[in-house]
């Protein structure tokens, strides 16, 4: 029993000390973004691998998450003779939902991983500490540019993945369940809000975005400088994004839509 | 350099893709086309009872869609609802002695504001109040109407 | 303090510790170590496998902190010194690290170029003939464009020895040059580090295990074994050298006052007790 709350004590005090380092970590990140901003070169190649290689999971993942979407709700809506609402239970979902969060995952699992094992690994090969020796800070050149560019991007790909997904739904909806397509745009347009909607959806990717890059890069920069300890940070990275990311959208679920 | 020039075009084609995905949920799929960029103007109406309305319930006359319900509030002292709408600026020939009754849009849809247009020489202008109004239907008072005189023949 | 004592030794001096303490949680790693790297030579740190020669140059770095102690280099208290203060040093320092750590997303050239472009406003041409020289010194002109991934272990450790001293510092360090490396890159980084040192009149400090090849090139030894300095001296000192210790790292004798047994109960009584 004593043990087991010793453990307990040992964890905590372990989770309080990470949360401590990592916003110290985020604070020293943020220190370095005029760095970035004066220096696009740096933000642009971050951009290509954090951004642009992770589109094409999101727009195809997109897609299918919105046509899944338009096929169940179909079946449940047609039995009230509700079909024509079946636009507005898309768009809500994706943009609301699953646009933020089912990209938020997306971008933890494939860009998030990818920040965290290369930072890792140009810690395990000295990388950063020959950067330190060559008197430039790794916080400024690899650090604060990968956090800002997966800050650019997550909400741009939410973005995408929503479009892409309503879309999706209109071909399943329209296209092969005979949904009428005025009344599918029609009622979405009726119902969806830009600003109660789209804003908050877009508020939520960004916050997202924040966490889980956050969580890769000081995953990565805390790294246990050999190859086990790379893979275990991967997995960190990944098992910790998802978890703050649905927490998290609970919490916001609950301050935007929760009147 | 070569490298770099692609690197960047790809980067450009991302960003252009987000925003047109941005720009895709702002015109298509939300209401922001639906309003022009007239800007609004309020208008007030007490109710006895608005049934299910709720606020950013389509307003319309005729059949088409000329404003939103903005807020809905209790009137202490004349013990009824107060409905706030908005209204779409380039709809602002209404008479003052229109009438603003609460319908429902098919038997299990949602309930709106429909604007019957009077014949008054005065317009409603921003902050007017709706004089005439008509309280939302409610289904239990109907089935109860309907039982007593069913009850009395 | 003693100004006129140490004026005209500071300028022969270039790296200064005294009273060098520094532990990892329990484990102690220097215990009052006092180390004087000269000007111009190349001084070496010898000692066992886990003796903290690595953590001796990151500390020099400004990396880590000593827990007691002074590191002076070039006139300036490493571990009092600021962060604009302690980069501007780094600049004039190079470090080889054990494993080169070049940049693995770029390639050869770009690597030198690094902390040109970094610490520079020098036109792209005037960096590419500095990168050019810097690379031919270490006889890889003909690689500048493959990536580091293709570079051999002696190659990587060239590149980044180009790297190192791309900005002409006023002194290198070296960790572990020699491990690993086939006799042939082997022997090629024994006389470069040499001819490194003379040509642009470097200061090099070499933390090494490998005996024969740091004993062939170094002007000054020091031995390192248990936190504190065991042995020091000229190349020729240390071959004379009247510590058994000293002897038996120096000459790799498997025993000697470092046991080949780990200490472990009477052998005997151990087999019978089973």
């Amino acid at each position: 029993m004593l043990e087991w709350l010793r453990e307990l004590g040992r964890s905590g005090i372990g989770f309080f000390e990470k949360l401590g380092r990592s916003s110290l970590f985020l604070l020293k990140t943020l220190a370095g973004l005029p760095g970035v901003i004066l220096r696009p070169r740096l933000l642009i190649a971050q951009l290509l691998s954090v951004g642009v290689l992770s589109m094409p999971i999101i727009v195809v993942s997109g897609l299918f998450v919105g046509m899944v979407l338009a096929l169940q709700g179909y079946n449940t809506l047609v039995d009230f003779g509700a079909e024509e609402s079946l636009g507005v239970a898309v768009a809500l979902s994706m943009v609301r939902e699953l646009g933020p969060v089912v990209t938020g995952l997306l971008f933890a699992g494939r860009a998030g991983s990818a920040l965290t094992a290369e930072i890792g690994l140009m810690k395990a090969t000295e990388q950063l500490a020959g950067m330190e020796m060559m008197a430039v800070d790794p916080m400024h050149r690899v650090i604060a540019p990968r956090f800002l560019a997966g800050f650019i991007s997550m909400p741009l790909l939410a973005l995408m993945f929503s479009a892409v997904g309503i879309y999706g739904g209109h071909f399943v909806g329209v296209g092969l369940l005979g949904v009428d397509e005025g009344a599918y745009w029609a009622q979405m347009q009726a119902k969806v809000d830009l600003h109660g909607d789209v804003v908050n959806g877009i508020i939520k990717s960004i916050a997202f975005g924040w966490v889980a890059t956050w969580i890769a890069v000081f995953e990565g920069y805390d790294t246990v400088p050999t190859s086990e300890g790379v893979s275990r940070a991967t997995t960190r990275t990944v098992v910790y994004s998802a978890f703050a990311i649905l927490a998290l959208d609970f919490v916001l679920t609950a301050l935007m839509f929760g009147d | 350099m070569k490298q770099t020039r692609t690197m960047e075009l790809m980067v450009g084609a991302f960003i252009a893709a987000g925003i047109a995905g941005l720009f895709v949920l702002a015109m298509q799929v939300s209401n922001l086309s639906s309003f022009s960029p007239a800007g609004t103007y309020r208008l007030t109406a007490h109710f006895d009872n608005i049934g299910g309305l709720k606020e950013r319930s389509p307003v319309m006359a005729g059949g088409v869609l000329v404003g939103r319900v903005a807020s809905i509030d209790y009137d202490n002292r004349s013990y009824q609802a107060v409905v706030v709408m908005e209204m779409d600026s380039a709809y602002d020939q209404f008479p003052d002695d229109s009438v603003a009754s609460i319908y429902t849009a098919g038997l299990l849809g949602e309930q709106y504001v429909a604007l019957d247009p009077g014949g008054s020489e005065d317009l409603l202008a921003d902050g007017s109040e709706i004089e005439f109004t008509t309280s939302a239907l409610v289904l239990e008072k109907l089935v109860g109407k309907f039982l007593l005189n069913k009850a009395g023949e | 303090m003693q100004d006129t004592a140490t004026s005209d030794t500071a300028h022969e001096t270039l790296v200064k510790i005294r009273g060098l303490y520094f532990a990892r949680g329990e484990r102690v790693i220097f215990d009052g170590v006092d180390l004087d790297i000269p000007r111009g030579k190349v001084t070496a740190i010898m000692g066992p496998s886990g003796t903290g020669k690595t953590t001796l140059l990151r500390l020099i770095g400004g990396q880590l902190q000593p827990d007691a102690g002074s590191i002076e280099v070039d006139g300036e208290q490493v571990p009092e010194l600021g962060r604009a203060a302690l980069y501007r040093l780094r600049r004039r320092m190079g470090m080889l690290f054990q494993s080169g750590a070049l940049l693995t997303d770029l390639p050869v050239f770009d690597n030198v170029a690094f902390p040109l472009r970094e610490h520079t406003r020098l036109p792209e041409s005037m960096i590419r003939d500095l990168v050019l020289m810097k690379l031919q010194a270490v006889g890889l002109r003909g690689a500048r464009d493959l990536q580091p991934a293709e570079l051999s272990g002696g190659m990587a450790r060239r590149v980044a020895l180009a790297r190192a001293i791309a900005l002409d510092p006023m002194m290198i360090m070296y960790d572990e040059p020699f491990t690993g490396q086939d006799p042939i890159s082997m022997a090629a980084l024994v006389q470069l580090i040499r001819l490194l040192n003379d040509t642009l009149g470097l200061t090099s400090i070499i933390v090494s295990h490998d005996v024969q090849e740091t004993t062939a090139i170094s002007d000054y030894i020091y031995v390192i074994s248990q936190g504190k300095v065991v042995g020091q001296g000229t190349p020729e000192e240390l071959g004379k050298t009247d510590s058994d210790w000293v002897r038996q790292f120096m000459q790799g004798l498997p025993d000697g006052p470092v046991p080949f047994h780990y200490p472990a109960p009477d052998y005997r009584e151990d087999l019978l007790n089973a």
